[in-house]
């Protein structure tokens, strides 16, 4: 075996039109270690992992593999060396078996069975239970990320690049993953993983690159440092903590009563009886795995998809079971959706546009004609109070980062001043500094005595800013429990659908 | 690039044109200066570009404000064509006791029609989910044969031998033409009073796209529909407003069109303006101001075809071929404006994969 590292990058530098992604990035993977990439949205960590999977060719740079050089910028050279890429967003085919997922994905041609027999081998052996034979929709993400896994591992990778792969998964599946990575790094494969979940990086990484702005800023043994420290490191300034305040429930502003909804699309889930009661000043959290009745819940909120029975669903005093997103909007019901380009922003359209979409009632319009004026000064307000870098109003959503956008989003929503702000995953894929803002301002916000109802994949985040908790598991809502009272040893369990009937009555 | 497109496709189409003359042995200078400069050198050119491009341009606005929220509205020639049916019932109808009124009345009666046969479409496509490009192109099918019934039946006129047509209009019945008006300059040309029409809805349309709330929501239902159900802009309502308008200003343009340079309805009174204004409208990037430009440039080409016909013997089917040429070229143009053809082998079998 040759002594040195298995990778190595060294003065790597990529400008895109706009930006400068990477500047002198430097990189160093031993063979099975598990190497963490560290830091934020815009920090360069795509860049880089994908300049070394070939998707990108670096401006300038050397990529060394064993030693030697290695071809750049062609993904099939790259795979070839042994260089494998669990990507954040699964590209599966819903429809489809497991094998035949796989079979597309790999080069060659193996028949399905010998394949399936492949498949179920290596999943024993790195303790990845799959059955290549159920079709994709079936599977939860975990499985499904399970079968992405799989398929890398197939093609015997002696690097294996993991992006954000916890971001989605329940605290069990953390675990096993975990796991299986340490299993594999073992055997001698190195691992890259990229996160920004500091606990993570620290119980599981030998060494981090924390990468800022497009440069190295640090090399460190993550498990030497604090979580804070961490966090500087990858921010460059303190780390904002968000401040709690004293939970002070009032009266009931939403009301769910047996709300059952049918499932939405053919691969959706049916609610089934929902109960809840949520109250002025407190922020409720529901948590557990998307695709388990999320989307029709949150659409039975919204009133996108309004329910058959109007007494199911009431606000305050009102039943609204059956009016539409505008109507409940105007009793003070204000929405934050999970995807932000597309559904809470018109991609092309200016941020004044945009606080039209859902603030025109707040005398953005006058017979009629709109007045461009008001909805920039809204929009001008929101950039102000959520602090959202962007070229000013008139600057379409589509040029905003994700973070950035996702606050304009919720501060527009906030601005509408909402009896009850309903919010689905706010920070998700977002940065460390615009989380802890978000969070922020949500506590903020029920302190002044709005009701809040988070839906969250992340149960760290449920944990650090909602009062009470719930676990929706297919399509059922399990009991509540206040945050105090309960752990993500419980909560977790509780995804997986193991929880008692709720009283309906009681909650 | 978005206003590029348009512009590098007339300019395609130019050449490709230069080249088809090139290939039919004329001399391309020529046949350019004869299709495109002479019909519009003299002031009866103008005012017959101003003709034909009235109508077009006032459907395509209408077909626009649908299209920008993803209504495709194909139908606009028969929604043109219950637009002059209904202006005619109206102008024969009262052809003794007409007055003043007459002429206002076929336009409300030309636009009603025309927004009652899109209102079918909008109907099937709310409700049904049916798709509104297929139904509304056959309904205009429809329309057709309801013209030729009724000016081979009921309304044909009894002193026309047999002629599918109606009986003339009355003059209360017309359009004033511009020279009516004292101006010399249009002396002797057949430009009409719909002209003010059209000036009229270019900034209406403009104020209505770019200023107007229902415009805005129209805006969103097209650009990002999840984003309209979000905002709580129904679909359905969309669907109706993108349709009956486009229907009023296609049957509007009809009712102007028999009140104008026609005079009557016949059953070929139109040369397809009603699936022109669809190129006119893509060409105009579904701006006012650009459908206006198209407008007159799609005028152009019928009226080159028709010289070219004259003066050097070329088929009718010349204006067609052109607007067949700009289309195409318009629709490639936005496509490899917004992608890129990227030549590549088949993929290798990397070795060692399957180890």
């Amino acid at each position: 075996m040759v002594a040195g590292p298995l990778l190595e990058l060294r003065g790597v530098r990529k400008r895109y039109p706009a930006v400068l992604a990477l500047e002198h990035a430097s990189l160093e993977v031993q063979r099975g270690e598990i190497h963490a990439v560290l830091g934020e949205n815009g920090a360069g960590k795509s860049t880089l992992m994908k300049i070394i999977c070939g998707a990108v060719r670096p401006d300038a740079g050397e990529v060394l593999w064993e030693g030697r050089p290695a071809p750049v910028g062609d993904p099939a050279l790259s795979r070839a060396l042994g260089i494998a890429m669990v990507f954040q967003h699964f590209a599966l085919f819903e429809t489809v078996s497991v094998v035949e997922n796989i079979a597309l994905a790999l080069p060659g041609r193996l028949g399905l069975r010998a394949l399936a027999k492949r498949i179920e081998e290596v999943a024993q052996r790195y303790g990845l239970p799959v059955n290549p034979w159920r079709p994709v929709y079936e599977l939860s993400v975990g499985e499904r990320q399970r079968v992405e896994i799989v398929r890398c591992l197939l093609q015997s990778p002696r690097l294996l690049i993991m992006d954000e792969p916890t971001s989605v998964l329940p605290p069990q599946a953390v675990g096993q993953l975990f796991g299986t990575l340490r299993g594999l790094a073992a055997e001698g494969t190195a691992i890259l993983y990229v996160s920004h979940k500091l606990d993570e990086i620290r119980s599981l990484c030998d060494r981090a690159t924390v990468l800022r702005g497009g440069r190295v800023v640090a090399r460190v043994v993550p498990r030497e440092e604090s979580e804070q420290g961490l966090a500087e490191l990858m921010l460059g300034r303190e780390f904002p903590r968000t401040q709690r305040r004293e939970h002070v429930p009032g009266e009931p502003v939403l009301e769910l009563m047996g709300l059952s909804m049918p499932a939405e699309g053919p691969f959706g889930i049916p609610l089934r009886s929902v109960s809840l009661k949520l109250r002025a000043g407190e922020i409720l959290g529901i948590a557990g795995i998307s695709g388990n009745g999320q989307a029709e819940f949150l659409a039975a909120l919204s009133g996108e998809l309004p329910a058959e029975d109007a007494q199911t669903v009431w606000l305050g005093k009102e039943t609204i079971g059956k009016l539409g997103p505008a109507q409940r909007r105007r009793l003070g019901l204000a929405y934050v959706p999970e995807e932000r380009l597309g559904r809470g922003a018109v991609p092309e359209m200016s941020l004044a546009q945009n606080a039209l979409l859902t603030g025109y009632q707040r005398g953005m319009v006058r017979r009629g004609l709109i007045e461009p004026g008001a909805a920039r000064r809204f929009a001008q307000d929101v950039i102000v109070q959520l602090d959202v870098r962007c070229g000013g109003p008139r600057a379409a959503a589509n040029s905003l980062s994700g973070g950035n956008l996702q606050k304009f989003i919720v501060g527009r929503e906030m601005a509408l001043q909402p009896r009850i702000l309903v919010l689905a995953q706010p920070t998700w894929g977002v940065d460390v500094a615009a989380t802890a803002l978000i969070r922020q301002r949500i506590i903020d916000l029920a302190g002044a005595g709005v009701a809040v109802l988070i839906v969250s994949e992340d149960l760290g985040e449920i944990l650090e800013v909602c009062d009470r908790v719930a676990v929706l598991a297919s399509g059922r809502l399990s009991p509540l429990r206040a945050v105090s009272d309960t752990g993500a040893e419980e909560i977790g369990r509780w995804m997986s659908g193991a929880f008692p009937d709720a009283p309906a009555t009681l909650q | 690039m978005q206003l590029l497109s348009p512009l590098l496709a007339m300019a395609l189409t130019l050449l490709c044109g230069l080249g088809i003359f090139a290939g039919l042995g004329l001399p391309p200078g020529r046949a350019f200066h004869a299709l495109f400069i002479e019909p519009v050198s003299g002031m009866n050119g103008l005012s017959e570009l101003l003709l034909i491009a009235s109508p077009l341009c006032l459907i395509a606005l209408g077909l626009a404000i649908g299209y920008r929220a993803n209504v495709w509205n194909i139908g606009a020639e028969g929604q043109m064509y219950l637009g002059g049916i209904c202006a005619t019932g109206v102008a024969i109808h009262w052809q003794g006791h007409a007055g003043a009124w007459t002429l206002w009345a076929m336009l409300v009666a030309g636009a009603a029609g025309g927004a009652l046969w899109a209102s079918v479409t909008a109907y099937l496509r709310a409700r049904l989910h049916a798709n509104e490009i297929l139904v509304s192109l056959m309904l205009t099918y429809v329309a057709d044969q309801l013209v030729k019934y009724l000016v081979y039946g009921p309304w044909q006129d009894p002193q026309a031998n047999k002629f599918p047509m109606t009986v003339e209009f009355g003059d209360d019945a017309l359009l004033p033409l511009l020279q009516s008006f004292g101006w010399e300059i249009f002396d002797g040309t057949r430009v009409n009073a719909s002209v003010f029409i059209v000036l009229a809805a270019i900034p209406a349309a403009w104020l209505f796209i770019g200023r107007s709330f229902a415009g805005f929501r129209l805006d969103v239902s097209g650009q990002a529909p999840a984003a309209a159900r979000y905002a709580g802009f129904p679909q359905t309502g969309a669907i109706w407003l993108g349709m009956l308008i486009g229907g009023a200003a296609a049957g509007l343009a009809g009712a102007a069109e028999l009140a104008g340079p026609i005079g009557r309805l016949n059953d070929r009174w139109t040369p397809g303006f009603g699936f022109t204004a669809i190129i006119v409208a893509a060409l105009g990037r579904l701006h006012p101001l650009g459908i206006a430009l198209a407008a007159l440039l799609m005028a152009l080409l019928y009226l080159g075809g028709e010289a070219g016909q004259i003066a050097l013997q070329l088929p009718k089917a010349i204006s067609q071929v052109f607007q067949g040429m700009l289309l195409m070229f318009l629709l490639g143009c936005d496509v490899l404006v917004r992608h890129r053809l990227q030549w590549r082998a088949a993929p290798e079998i990397a070795a060692g994969a399957a180890a």
